[in-house]
């Protein structure tokens, strides 16, 4: 049995606000997987010696790598900050009946966020 | 009940949403955009330091971790947008092309660190 697929045009999502949110919020993760990418390629000119590594440094200075950079920073901070704002949605906490309130739960993520970047930046700054 | 393989990748996307929301923004600031911009000394990311930083079996562990999982989280995520945006037909052939991605870097990182 073939399931009956109602027809949508593709741009659907340009309609309405919270469906153009939702499709930033899938987009976000085009940014980080390529930024990670980038991340892999530094390390492997890491691997292939100094002046391998200090062009991929110089490279990072061209404004292209730079608005790159900018634009990707604000595409994983909304990935933050939407993942984050679920966590309640995902797990519901209860002690006894009452369900713990949403920013209980989402309070610790900010946390970790701030502790976790401070000791990646203490690690890599020394 | 059918035997599904979803529940591996939903748990690869749900740990690569973590490590992308805890970890990428404080490696884009540090690298992308900090360093080129000067705001760090100018011996911050010197050759030397981050070769022996990277070394250090746990930084290779830790770089292995903040490339694959993202990438599987990348993987989950597109491939059920393409399919959003109206690919249906191509539903199959689009999640074995996105989850092939995320297992060739995965293969690629891990050959990169310790190969």
């Amino acid at each position: 049995m073939k399931p009956y697929i109602r027809p949508m045009p593709a741009t659907w999502w340009l309609k309405r606000s919270p469906y153009l949110l939702f499709m930033i919020r899938e987009l976000t993760s085009v940014f980080v997987a390529a930024y990670v990418v980038i991340f892999l390629l530094m390390i492997r000119s890491l691997n292939e010696g100094q002046a391998a590594y200090e062009a991929c440094l110089e490279s990072l200075k061209s404004p292209l790598a730079i608005v790159f950079h900018m634009v990707a920073l604000a595409f994983a901070l909304f990935h933050t900050i939407t993942w984050f704002h679920l966590t309640p949605k995902a797990m519901a906490v209860r002690i006894g009946e009452e369900r713990v309130k949403p920013a209980l739960i989402i309070a610790p993520n900010y946390v970790a966020w701030a502790v976790l970047s401070a000791i990646v930046a203490w690690f890599i700054l020394g | 009940m059918a035997k599904s393989n979803e529940p591996i990748w939903w748990s690869l996307f749900s740990a690569g949403g973590v490590v992308a929301a805890l970890l990428v923004p404080i490696h884009i600031v540090l690298f992308g955009i900090a360093w080129p911009l000067g705001m760090l000394p100018a011996d911050a990311l010197e050759f030397s330091r981050m070769q022996a930083l990277l070394a250090h079996p746990l930084t290779r562990l830790y770089c292995f971790v903040l490339i694959s999982l993202p990438l599987f989280h990348w993987a989950h995520r597109f491939r059920f947008t393409l399919v959003d945006l109206g690919l249906h037909g191509a539903a199959m052939l689009i999640a074995v092309l996105c989850y092939g991605a995320a297992i060739a870097g995965t293969i690629v990182a891990a050959l990169t660190l310790w190969g």
